[in-house]
C-alpha cells in the first residue's frame, strides 16, 4: 500500500486518538481507547516496515508513546500508603541495609567518642578542628542564664531557627548521602567530620562548665537528629558499596538498584529531621523548662527512636527491589 | 532494550514497550539541558527575592519562612514540577525537554527524588563538572543522577505533520531505485517548503549524473519523482 492511501485509509484513526489524547481532564476510563491504542501501535510497526516517511512515522510514534505514557504510569499516591512506609517499609529498609547502618554508625559514633575524650582531658584539642571564633560561638550559645540556648542571638525567635535547622541539616543529610555517589567517600567525610565536630564541642563545652545547658539542649532533638544523619550516610554508604562491589551486576545497574532502597532510608531520614528541627526551635531551645524534664523527655525519644528502629519492620519482606 | 552498535553514535533512544513494537525518543544534550537549567534558576531567583522582600515584612519570623522558602527551591523545585507537571520544569518546558524512565514511562516519586538528590555531586567541584563529564561520556547523555535514578531527559517532538506534497508533476522515473534512494527523494519532496530554493538546488545538482537536470529543472524532477514514490498518479 503507498503511503497517501494508507493516510487516507487511517487518517480517521488517528484523528480520532489525538482528539481523545487532547480532550481536557483526560478520560482514561474512554472505552475506545485500548482499541485504538493498539491499532495506531500496529500501524506505527507497518509504516516502519514499509518504510514510509520519517514524518508519518514520527507522527505515529508520537501518539503511540502518549498513550504509552498514560498506560504504563507508576503507582500513584494511595491510601494508607505513609502509613505503610512509616511502620512498615521505613523501618523494613533500615534493617536490609543492617551493616550500612551499623557501618555509619561506627563511622560516626567512634570518632565523635574520641573527641570527646580527648577534649574533655584537654579542652585547648577543640582548637585542632575549629576557629577559636567559631568555639566563642558555640560557649555563648550554651552560656547558662540566657533566655534561649542554642543560638548566637537569644532574640532570633523560634520560627526562623526551625527555617534554619530545616535549610541547614537536612541539606546536611542530603549531602551525606548524595556523597556515597562518589565510591561512599563523600559519605564517609560528612560523617566522620560532623561526628568529630559533634563530640569536640561536646567535650569542650563540658569541660568549660556548660554541660548542663548543652547536655540538656542536645538529648531531645539529638534522638531523631543525629540518627536521622547516620540513616542518611548509611544510604550514602550503600550506593557507594554498590559502585565499588557491584557483585553479579554492571556498575551501573548495581547503581539503580542500590538507589533504590537506599532512598526509601533517605525518606526516613527527612522524615525525622523535620521533626528534629521542630524539636530543636521550640522544644530544646527553652530555658523554662527545667533540665530535669528535658533528659527525662529526651531519655524517652531516644527509647522511642531505638525501638523503633529495632522492633519494627521484622515481619516484612526482607528481600530488596 | 535494543541498544545501538557501539560504532554508531545515535540520539535516538529505542524502547520495546509491551504491544511489540520499537517507540523513539530524541535523547536531549548538553546544551539545552544547561539552557533549562539555566532557566530554572532564574525562575528560583526571581520567587526566593519576592519571598524575601515578603519575610522582610513580617519581620524577624519571617526569616524562618525564608529559609524554608530556600529550602524547598533548592532541593524540591524540580521534584514538585516533575511530578506534578509531567516531567518538565518551567525552564524544560520551555525548551520542550521531558525527563522519564528510561523505558520511556511516566518519571516516579522515587525516581524523581533520587535524581534531584544526586545533584549535589552532579554540581562538584563547581558548576555541574561532574554532570557535564558524566552527561557527555555516556550514551544516553544521562548525569550521575540520572543513572543512579535510572531516567533520562528526551525532546518533545514538536514539528507537526509536514505531509502536503508540492504542486508538480507526477513522473515515474525512468531508472530503478533502491528502497534508500526512493526514501530520500521522498523526505527530500516533503521538506520542498522548509529548505530555500538554493539549498534545494544545490542538492539536486548532486544527482544530476543521474538525472541528467541542473538547478530548478532538477528540483521539479525530484519533486515530480517523490510524487510518484508516495503514491500520487
Amino acid at each position: 500500500m503507498r503511503q497517501q492511501d494508507f493516510e487516507k485509509k487511517y487518517g480517521e484513526v488517528w484523528l480520532a486518538l489525538e482528539q481523545l489524547l487532547a480532550r481536557k481532564p483526560f478520560n482514561d476510563d474512554a472505552i475506545e481507547l485500548p482499541g485504538l491504542y493498539r491499532q495506531v501501535s500496529h500501524h506505527l510497526s507497518l509504516a516502519k516496515s514499509r518504510r514510509y516517511t520519517f514524518s508519518l512515522v514520527s507522527h505515529l510514534n508520537h501518539l503511540v508513546s502518549e498513550c504509552h505514557h498514560k498506560y504504563y504510569q507508576g503507582s500513584t499516591l494511595y491510601r494508607y500508603q505513609f502509613m505503610r512506609f512509616l511502620f512498615i517499609e521505613f523501618p523494613a529498609a533500615l534493617r536490609r541495609n543492617k551493616l550500612y547502618v551499623l557501618a555509619s554508625l561506627s563511622i560516626f559514633l567512634l570518632p565523635a567518642l574520641i573527641m570527646w575524650g580527648l577534649c574533655f582531658i584537654n579542652p585547648d584539642m577543640i582548637y585542632t578542628i575549629m576557629e577559636p571564633a567559631q568555639v566563642v560561638e558555640f560557649e555563648n550559645m550554651y552560656e547558662p542564664g540566657q533566655e534561649k540556648f542554642g543560638r548566637e542571638r537569644s532574640s532570633d525567635t523560634d520560627i526562623a531557627m526551625f527555617g534554619y535547622y530545616i535549610q541547614h541539616n537536612i541539606g546536611i543529610a542530603f549531602q551525606t548521602f548524595a556523597g556515597g555517589l562518589l565510591f561512599g567517600v563523600g559519605a564517609v567525610f560528612y560523617l566522620l567530620f560532623n561526628g568529630l565536630q559533634l563530640g569536640g564541642v561536646a567535650g569542650h563545652i563540658a569541660q568549660v562548665g556548660y554541660g548542663q545547658t548543652f547536655y540538656s539542649f542536645v538529648i531531645g532533638h539529638g534522638a531523631f537528629e543525629l540518627t536521622a544523619i547516620v540513616y542518611a550516610g548509611a544510604a550514602g554508604l550503600r550506593i557507594g558499596l554498590a559502585l565499588i562491589a557491584p557483585g553479579n551486576f554492571r556498575r551501573f545497574d548495581a547503581l539503580r538498584l542500590a538507589a533504590k532502597d537506599a532512598v526509601l532510608i533517605v525518606y526516613g531520614a527527612i522524615l525525622m529531621l523535620v521533626i528534629a528541627a521542630f524539636l530543636e526551635a521550640f522544644w530544646s531551645s527553652s530555658s523554662t523548662l527545667t533540665p530535669s524534664i528535658k533528659y527525662a523527655v529526651g531519655a524517652l525519644f531516644w527509647l522511642l527512636v531505638i525501638a523503633y528502629s529495632c522492633l519494627m519492620g521484622r515481619g516484612a519482606r526482607q528481600h530488596g527491589y | 532494550m535494543p541498544e545501538a552498535s557501539p560504532h554508531l553514535f545515535d540520539t535516538i533512544h529505542a524502547v520495546e514497550i509491551p504491544e511489540g513494537i520499537d517507540l523513539h525518543a530524541d535523547l536531549s544534550g548538553p546544551i539545552p539541558r544547561a539552557l533549562a537549567y539555566a532557566s530554572d534558576l532564574g525562575i528560583r531567583a526571581v520567587i526566593l527575592m519576592i519571598g524575601g522582600i515578603i519575610s522582610l515584612l513580617i519581620g524577624k519570623a519571617g526569616m524562618g519562612f525564608w529559609l524554608i522558602l530556600s529550602f524547598l527551591l533548592e532541593w524540591w523545585y524540580p521534584v514538585f514540577f516533575e511530578m506534578l507537571r509531567q516531567g518538565q520544569t518551567p525552564g524544560k518546558k520551555f525548551f520542550n525537554l521531558v525527563v522519564v524512565n528510561e523505558d520511556l514511562t511516566p518519571v516516579t516519586w522515587s525516581s524523581s527524588i533520587i535524581r534531584n538528590l544526586l545533584r549535589a555531586v552532579d554540581f562538584l567541584p563547581s558548576f555541574y563538572v561532574a554532570g557535564l563529564v558524566s552527561l557527555t561520556a555516556t550514551r544516553r547523555f544521562q548525569r550521575l543522577g540520572d543513572l543512579a535514578a535510572g531516567t533520562i531527559v528526551i525532546q518533545k517532538s514538536l514539528q507537526g505533520r509536514a505531509t502536503a506534497l508540492p504542486d508538480a508533476d507526477t513522473q515515474a522515473p525512468s531508472t530503478a531505485f533502491s528502497a534508500a534512494e526512493q526514501d530520500a527523494i521522498i523526505e527530500f519532496t516533503l521538506r520542498h517548503k522548509s529548505l530555500s530554493q538554493a539549498r534545494q538546488e544545490e542538492l539536486s545538482n548532486i544527482l544530476a549524473p543521474v538525472t541528467h537536470k541542473q538547478g530548478r529543472e532538477g528540483v521539479e524532477y525530484l519533486r515530480a519523482l517523490g510524487n510518484w514514490f508516495m503514491g500520487a498518479r
